[in-house]
């Protein structure tokens, strides 16, 4: 009994062994890229070490056992941002313009707010620590009680969506907004849509494009898949809209704007991308109706939990439709400048 | 029988590991890009289908593993080979030359090169470099 107990101790031990190492190795390799992201001129590569930045970042939460923030951090970071960011590039040009000036200001500046944090770190709880606030606060109740309250498996959907509900209803109404934002400043001028047509970007490139056509059909299926199944495992409204966009930006690069364009509506777009946001605030505004605190969904129902369920897939799938939509959104006007900026290239870009 | 899975599945684990080790040396150590491309996607498809095959022997009667597994597989032997075709593509467009092989390779990739390559988007690329 005592051999066993002691072997699996030492098992314990060497596992927390190799989990220590690969921190260290991933934090190393996050240092390199920051440092090298820091002193390339090349904007191109620097896009790509973001994007690897956020790929290494999500492993690192994978081994910390946060694997929807890191399902996260890979679809939005090293996913759909560094497609915005390439498709911004072959707008601005390549290379980082030459500095008129020495940033000496600017490095005092950094220096001494990068003290004063690391300052402040000194009186954070260790990592790890079981008496840290973020241990002892509202975290064992949501542990504890959501088996009971929500009855979903993945705590991290109800904190989100139950709990949380109005800081993810905050969340989607910023999204909304960057959308409207992009919308208001580079849609205003609607005389030059009627752009002549244009072959599509990439015509050449048969292999690109059927293996596109194959895959685009399982990434939306994924990206369903990820949509429903949010209560159960890693994944909800966020990855699934940020999934689903990310097929129709494949399309996008692959058949050309324009064509996208014909295939989805931007004014039907448009109204989805608003038609999120009031689907997950009139939840709300039902639960109010029947008696209950706003986005309380215990009230939507005569069950408690039934309620919580349907509310959660409910506001789950506002979520989904605004994020996607806003995805498209952004891309396809931006994508749109680079037709009008350039009018005459076409057959470079989208290859990243 | 479930000593000689175990077995295969390490073996097939480690040669996968080999496998993604060397494509990590030859992508450091080979002379030019396209050489370097090759070594990065060997590791992918070979490493990657070697290491999964390795664990689709160790999933111990839980099949929904085993699909998610074949799926990841699936996965990557579509995007991976067409990913490096593309990036190959996208540099031989670009006007990068492989440093090894004879002249008439270079010939066929100055082929390669102008097909597809309209003249009017001569000068945005210009401006691009």
């Amino acid at each position: 009994m005592d051999a066993n107990l002691a072997r699996s101790n030492q098992k314990k031990i060497r596992s927390r062994a190799i989990e220590i190492l690969i921190n260290v190795i991933l934090l190393a390799f996050l240092a390199i890229t920051a440092l090298s992201l820091a002193f390339t001129k090349d904007l191109f590569a620097s896009v790509m070490l973001t994007g690897i930045y956020s790929l290494l970042s999500a492993a690192f939460f994978v081994l910390m056992d946060a694997v929807d923030v890191a399902f996260t951090e890979a679809a939005v970071g090293a996913g759909i941002s560094t497609i915005l960011m390439v498709t911004t590039l072959t707008m601005t040009g390549r290379y980082e313009n030459r500095k008129l000036h020495h940033p000496i200001i600017a490095l005092c500046v950094v220096a001494v707010t990068g003290v004063m944090l690391i300052i402040g770190t000194m009186d954070m709880p260790a990592f790890g620590s079981d008496v840290a606030p973020a241990q002892v606060h509202v975290a064992p109740y949501y542990i504890m009680q959501s088996g009971e309250d929500i009855d979903i498996p993945n705590i991290v959907t109800s904190v989100l969506a139950s709990y949380r509900g109005f800081d993810t209803f905050g969340e989607v109404v910023v999204v909304f907004t960057a959308v409207v934002g992009v919308l208001a400043l580079l849609e205003f001028s609607r005389k030059e849509s009627d752009i002549t047509e244009k072959p599509a970007p990439m015509f050449q490139h048969k292999i690109l494009r059927i293996v596109s056509k194959i895959l685009i059909p399982p990434i939306m299926l994924f990206a369903l898949y990820v949509q429903f199944h949010g209560e159960y495992g890693p994944g909800g409204g966020f990855q699934a809209g940020v999934i689903f966009a990310s097929a129709i930006i494949l399309y996008a690069m692959l058949f050309g704007v324009e064509q996208t364009r014909k295939a989805v509506s931007m004014p039907v777009v448009k109204v989805f991308a608003a038609l999120g946001v009031l689907i997950y605030g009139s939840v709300g505004i039902v639960s109010m109706l029947n008696g209950g605190n706003y986005l309380d969904y215990n009230a939507l129902f005569e069950n408690d939990i039934t309620g919580q369920h349907v509310g959660i897939i409910i506001i789950e799938l506002g979520v989904g439709i605004t994020v996607a939509t806003a995805m498209i959104l952004i891309f396809l006007t931006f994508a749109r400048r680079i037709g009008k900026s350039n009018s005459n290239s076409g057959t470079k870009e989208g290859t990243a | 029988m479930s000593e000689l899975l175990d077995g295969l599945s390490w073996g097939l684990l480690v040669l996968g590991g080999f496998i993604c080790v060397s494509g990590a040396i030859g992508m450091h150590r080979f002379p030019d890009f396209f050489s370097r491309m090759h070594a990065a996607s060997v590791t992918d498809t070979l490493g990657g289908t070697l290491i999964l095959l390795g664990l689709m022997l160790q999933i111990e009667g839980q099949y929904l593993v085993l699909v998610k597994l074949v799926l990841v597989l699936l996965f990557i032997l579509i995007t991976s080979p067409t990913g490096s075709h593309a990036l190959a593509k996208a540099a031989l467009h670009g006007g990068l030359r492989p440093k090894l092989g004879n002249k008439q390779d270079e010939q066929d990739a100055d082929v390669l090169n102008n097909f597809g390559r309209q003249s009017s988007a001569f000068e945005s690329e210009k401006d691009k470099e």
